[in-house]
């Protein structure tokens, strides 16, 4: 039984993952990546960690992958122009990542040493003991994490920010001073 | 076989059973309701007080044709109203219907999971409805489908995270995800809408955003986007878009009522010691709670005229959020004080 779900959902995570690859719609990329995040829910379920399920879901299936749709909506990106493919600097971000990734995978495993875990008990994987660990142990970097997320917060409201009248009256003096220095 | 298996097949026949029931009444409050307000009879030739009215429009429903604009993205429009009635039929599984009851000696919860991870649950699963509407809206290939949507995306996405936050509150002083937890400790306390006004107050705003309903029905908006997302539907597919409308209010009303107004639990009452009568009663009791809120709903709908965009989202952004973090601190404060 447990087997037949996983086979299901693992079977449905890469073939969707294949298909927000693969195809040419980028909305129905982002409706392919709904069901990938959606199937490795189930498997983290399945894998006795509930908790990390539901989050997986309430977070990114429910609100950060509705915003790339919010985006790709809105920008009305069509599917034809679609193709950029043949760009240079994809080429070499997409190396970028591969070498970052492979780096990573290699780290992981490396650091993979076979030694014997405690076997899985309800009280290990309850809410109560991941928030402890999370508050206790790892407390700095959870609160780094929230800091650096509060940061992206603010430079994204300053960014998207429109300038105040002062603040385009000053720009636009500056630039006529300049223009006039400039001026032989 | 499996005594457990049979149990959780009943209470889910029992729950989809309710559900199902919940669309054709609504229908029926709604336009009787609408029609009370308004000062006019409203539908009322077919059986008693026109009940039947709801049948003659399900049949209807089921004899009209059923279009596919040729333009459309086939196989997400033909997708996006069955997406539209999982999330609001799944949701109620961890909403607590009454007592505990025992069966073979056996002590069962009346929710259809027990799970750990109770009220998050319900709000993951809550959380994947606005995809059916994208969707619809963008393989509809009509410029007031895809309006709607981005609407619909948008506004979703803003008062989810209010109403998220407001619902984690309630949760604090419990110390439990479990909605059983949640009732029994409004039982041994008070209505958490007494305790936490505020939370109360940000639940209530959003649940009527979450559903689509006005004041917030941006994503349909009649009377400039046609029918928004649901412009080009007909037959059966709109209707299940309706069905979902009104069974994912059934299912937010419960979870409200669970939250705020003390769950299949009624003050000075207790329901436990008496067997079946009890759960029968613990249910009747939520199921009045949901009709009365049902009702607001309908009521609200016809008394407030809709919300423009920009308003929608200041008021989404603006206000409730802050008053939901606000108060989400007050609770942790008070909790840590020991007054909650």
């Amino acid at each position: 039984m447990e087997l037949l779900v996983f086979l299901i959902f693992a079977f449905l995570a890469v073939a969707a993952a294949l298909v927000v690859v693969a195809h040419k719609n980028p909305v129905y990329s982002t409706m392919a990546l709904v069901f990938t995040l959606f199937s490795v829910a189930v498997l983290f379920i399945l894998l006795g960690a509930p908790f990390i399920g539901v989050l997986q879901v309430l977070i990114y299936t429910g609100a950060i992958v509705v915003l790339f749709l919010f985006v790709i909506m809105l920008l009305n990106i069509g599917r034809e122009d679609s193709q950029i493919a043949g760009h240079k600097a994809q080429l070499f971000f997409a190396l970028l990542g591969a070498v970052s990734f492979g780096s990573l995978v290699i780290l992981a495993l490396s650091s993979l040493r076979p030694k014997v875990l405690a076997p899985l008990t309800p009280e290990l994987v309850s809410l109560k003991a991941l928030a402890s660990t999370l508050f206790n142990e790892f407390l700095l970097p959870f609160e780094i994490i929230g800091l650096l997320l509060t940061v992206a917060v603010i430079g994204a409201t300053v960014a998207a920010r429109r300038p105040t009248a002062e603040e385009s009256a000053a720009t636009a003096a500056e630039r006529s001073i300049e223009t006039k220095e400039a001026r032989p | 076989m499996n005594v457990d298996v049979v149990v959780t097949v009943a209470k889910i026949a029992v729950v989809l059973g309710l559900l199902l029931q919940v669309a054709p009444i609504m229908v029926w409050v709604e336009r009787r309701g609408s029609a009370m307000m308004q000062d006019r009879p409203g539908p009322n030739r077919l059986g008693p007080f026109g009940l039947f009215q709801a049948l003659a429009d399900a049949v209807k429903f089921l004899f009209k044709e059923d279009v596919t604009p040729a333009a459309a993205d086939k196989p997400l429009y033909l997708m996006a109203p069955a997406l539209a009635l999982l999330p609001a039929f799944t949701t109620s599984v961890v909403i607590p219907w009454g007592p505990n009851f025992t069966w073979d000696g056996k002590e069962y919860a009346f929710t259809v999971s027990n799970a750990d991870t109770g009220v998050l649950l319900f709000l993951a699963l809550a959380s994947l409805g606005v995809y059916s509407l994208v969707m619809a809206g963008y393989a509809s290939n009509n410029k007031f489908s895809l309006l709607g949507s981005i609407r619909a995306s948008a506004q979703l996405i803003s008062y989810e995270l209010a109403m998220t936050v407001a619902v984690l509150a309630v949760i604090i002083p419990v110390g439990s995800f479990h909605l059983t937890d949640v009732v029994a400790y409004q039982r041994t306390n008070t209505w958490n809408c007494l305790l936490q006004p505020f939370g109360f107050l940000v639940f209530c705003i959003a649940a009527f955003a979450e559903t689509n309903r006005l004041p917030f029905d941006l994503p349909e908006a009649e009377s400039e986007l046609v029918a928004g997302f649901h412009t080009e539907y007909s037959a059966m597919r709109f209707a299940a878009f309706f069905q979902a409308e009104y069974t994912s209010m059934a299912a937010l009303s419960a979870l409200g009522c669970t939250l705020f107004l003390g769950g299949w639990s009624l003050p000075w009452l207790n329901y436990e010691g008496m067997g079946w009568l009890g759960v029968a009663l613990g249910l009747g009791t939520l199921l009045a709670k949901v009709g009365v809120c049902m009702f607001v709903f309908v009521w609200v709908r016809w008394t407030f005229p809709r919300f423009r965009y920009d308003q929608l989202m200041r008021l989404g952004w603006k206000f409730l959020l802050p008053v939901a973090l606000l108060n989400l601190i007050a609770v942790s404060a008070m909790t840590l004080a020991g007054w909650l």
